[in-house]
């Protein structure tokens, strides 16, 4: 069972501006039956310019119920310009909050609302243009990137919360991992245009180690008795030989990998592979 | 919460017998030693187990010998299948079918990563009222086929499949055949000395034993391979202390299941389809899902358009009504029941599917409070629905929605 705020449970029950606009001036229709939730959202503004009255139909469950019924409610008395700016979250923290993998009820909210004001101005739906990524779901990798930009999303995962995208057959999984990684990337070239990644000569890489292994594992090794040598690097494999108390312990392995590893990867570079080296 | 609870979801679970709790309620307390122990007060409980161990023999036409307890009807499933391959490894193709329950369903699906080799899964499909096709199962039993694995009687439709003819075909053919029979037992007679499945799966939760009990069932000269290797209990075929309480509760259900099989296939039946028949009558748009005669007594599914399962469970909720849906949402997934998906039940039909489950616990009484409430229900989902005028069926706007699943 879904654990849903109070303010879902009562939008879902008693939800408001239920219907449609007779001769509305903005129309937003999104999903599909197929797709197992959909929205149609009318409005009509008043001589002010404001949204005098909104009205939705909605097929789906209770949070999408919810999320229209609230979208309605927010967006009654606001002028376009400020309605545009209302996100999904926007829409999640009005009602207290949605489950997580129910967060794409507030996106399909905000992609009406938006469809809506598209169709008054006469333009056309700004996501729509992408290019379809989620055949299942129909979604574009616009709609990926803004949301994964918008709500600091990391997996596959909380792409299909958020989006659906991924919820169906699968298929597009790797390629909204990219879309992720794209974001990440450009958000990070936007933060430190100037920094550019190290890259270590062979030397210096091998120079690195050596003095890492001296200076940070040796000493701590030695404290329990043991000790640790270095016997060659080859590309990114550092080969080592562990000695004194260390060769016999049964956790050796695992302190190569927890820590010789761990370190040199944080220190140095964070590709290199340590491996034993028995003589 | 309503205050009033109307509970027909008797295919997730149901309430334990109160003959049944009363049943255990001393090896709780006073009668709490080990079966194992060579002291006459484990001994005792010892008995007790070997009571509980006939009962469900009797219930199913085995013999006690063949009973092996598990802690429930997945460790049952995952214990008979494994076994099968294990005593056969030369053997690599399992046939199963595409409305199994998880249980087996995502068990057949990772076999090469348990095993780390290479399986041969055929999943067999049904028709639109979920029944298999006999033919196409015959042709696809060949010399690698380790195990069959077809359960007794599908939990989301109630469908029962021909577990006789179907284990008599593996069984000509020297395949291991083994059946989820979690649904059936208990709602339908089963005689094992005439049907010739080599393992069968019960769950304790499904017929008024409490959770967290189960069986496998494993016919005698049937190779076997535990599961939980351990102690010597259970002859050796599963290690682990004896959830004697539990146990002893699902004998006494399985004697209470034994007396009431009449009730079941007669009262039961009986509210089902009133319950049923006056959905579809007073709900335009409602369609059953599944075989209409070739089911379980107590289970119903029914779709109805343009509307979505979740909120008509939650709206049932508002009065005490339990049921469930096979709808995308309520699972949280993103897509309808694999079992209906497999059934092509259109999309449009699928997301608004509701299970009842009854038992003999239900009311007349009961069944017409659920007529008089849902309805109304569906009435004012649809509308609020978009699709629910005539001109709107079918997709609106947006990147339309071309589902891998629709096929
Ligand atoms: C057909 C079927 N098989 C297996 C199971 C799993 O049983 P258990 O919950 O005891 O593991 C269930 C119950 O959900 C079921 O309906």
């Amino acid at each position: 069972m879904w654990e849903y705020t109070d303010k879902v449970k009562d939008h879902f029950l008693n939800p408001r501006n239920v219907g449609e606009i007779e001769d509305p001036d903005g129309v937003g229709e999104v999903g599909s039956l197929a797709c197992g939730d959909a929205l149609k959202l009318t409005f009509k503004l008043g001589p002010d310019g404001r949204i005098a009255d909104a009205k939705f139909k909605t097929f789906g469950c209770a949070s999408a119920i919810a999320s229209s019924s609230a979208l309605t409610e927010m967006i009654k008395g606001l002028t376009l310009e400020e309605a545009e700016k209302i996100t999904n979250e926007d829409i999640a923290n009005y009602l207290g909050g949605l489950p997580k993998e129910k967060m794409h009820c507030s996106v399909m909210g905000r992609e009406a609302l938006e469809a809506a004001i598209a169709n008054y101005r006469g333009q056309p739906l700004p996501m729509a243009q992408g290019e379809v990524v989620c055949e299942c779901f129909g979604v574009t990798d616009l709609e990926i990137k803004r949301a994964v930009a918008e709500s600091n999303l990391t997996s596959v995962e909380e792409v299909t919360n958020f989006t659906k995208a991924g919820g169906g057959c699968g298929k597009c999984h790797d390629r909204i991992m990219e879309l992720i990684l794209e974001v990440r990337k450009e958000q990070h070239a936007e933060r430190k245009p100037a920094e550019k990644p190290k890259r270590l000569t062979n030397i210096q890489k091998i120079k690195l180690i050596e003095e890492v292994l001296e200076r940070e594992i040796r000493p701590a090794l030695r404290k329990d008795g043991g000790d640790i040598e270095l016997i060659d690097v080859d590309g990114d494999v550092v080969m080592v030989s562990l000695r004194g108390a260390c060769s016999s312990c049964v956790a050796s392995q695992t302190t190569l990998k927890e820590y010789v590893e761990k370190k040199l990867r944080e220190l140095v570079t964070d590709t290199l592979v340590v491996e034993e080296v028995r003589q | 919460m309503s205050e009033r609870v109307v509970y027909m979801d008797n295919n997730a679970t149901t309430r334990v017998a109160p003959e049944v709790v009363e049943e255990m309620l001393p090896y709780f307390s006073e009668l709490y030693g080990n079966p194992s122990s060579m002291h006459s007060f484990g001994g005792q409980v010892g008995r007790k187990i070997a009571e509980a161990r006939e009962r469900i023999a009797a219930l199913i036409g085995a013999q006690p010998e063949e009973i092996i307890f598990t802690s429930c009807g997945t460790e049952s499933d995952s214990t008979a299948i494994l076994s099968a391959l294990q005593s056969q490894p030369g053997k690599r193709h399992v046939v199963t079918t595409r409305v199994e329950h998880p249980a087996v369903k995502n068990l057949c699906e990772h076999l090469d990563k348990l095993f780390g080799h290479k399986h041969r899964v055929t999943a067999l499909p049904v028709d639109r009222e979920g029944l298999l096709d006999l033919e196409q199962y015959e042709k696809s039993l060949t010399e690698d086929t380790a195990i069959v694995s077809v359960m007794w009687a599908n939990n989301e439709t109630g469908v029962i499949f021909p577990i006789e003819e179907m284990a008599a075909l593996a069984r000509e053919r020297g395949i291991l055949f083994h059946t989820d029979a979690v649904q059936a037992v208990g709602k339908i007679p089963i005689n094992l000395a005439e049907v010739p499945v080599d393992f069968l799966s019960i769950s304790g939760h499904k017929l008024h034993a409490p959770k967290g009990v189960g069986v496998l069932y494993v016919r005698k000269g049937t190779p076997f391979f535990p599961f939980l290797v351990g102690g010597h209990q259970e002859r050796g075929r599963r290690g682990g202390t004896e959830n004697v309480a539990s146990i002893i509760g699902l004998g006494k259900a399985c004697e209470l299941a034994a007396q009431r099989m009449n009730v079941e296939n007669t009262k039961v039946r009986a509210l089902r389809d009133k319950l049923e028949a006056g959905l579809l009558e007073k709900i335009p748009h409602a369609l059953r899902n599944g075989h209409k005669d070739k089911r379980l007594p107590n289970t119903t599914s029914v779709s109805f358009e343009f509307v979505e399962g979740e909120a008509i469970l939650l709206h049932l909720d508002r009065y005490g009504i339990c049921a469930s849906s096979g709808s995308a949402c309520t699972s949280g997934s993103l897509e309808p029941s694999h079992v209906l998906r497999a059934m092509g039940v259109p999309f449009t039909m699928a997301h608004g599917s509701i299970r009842f489950s009854l038992s003999v616990y239900n009311t007349e009484e009961e069944v017409d409070f659920v007529l008089d409430k849902l309805p109304p229900i569906i009435a004012n989902l649809r509308e609020l629905s978009p699709f629910w005028q005539a001109e709107h069926r079918g997709a609106v706007g947006g990147a339309g929605c071309k589902c891998s699943c629709s096929s």
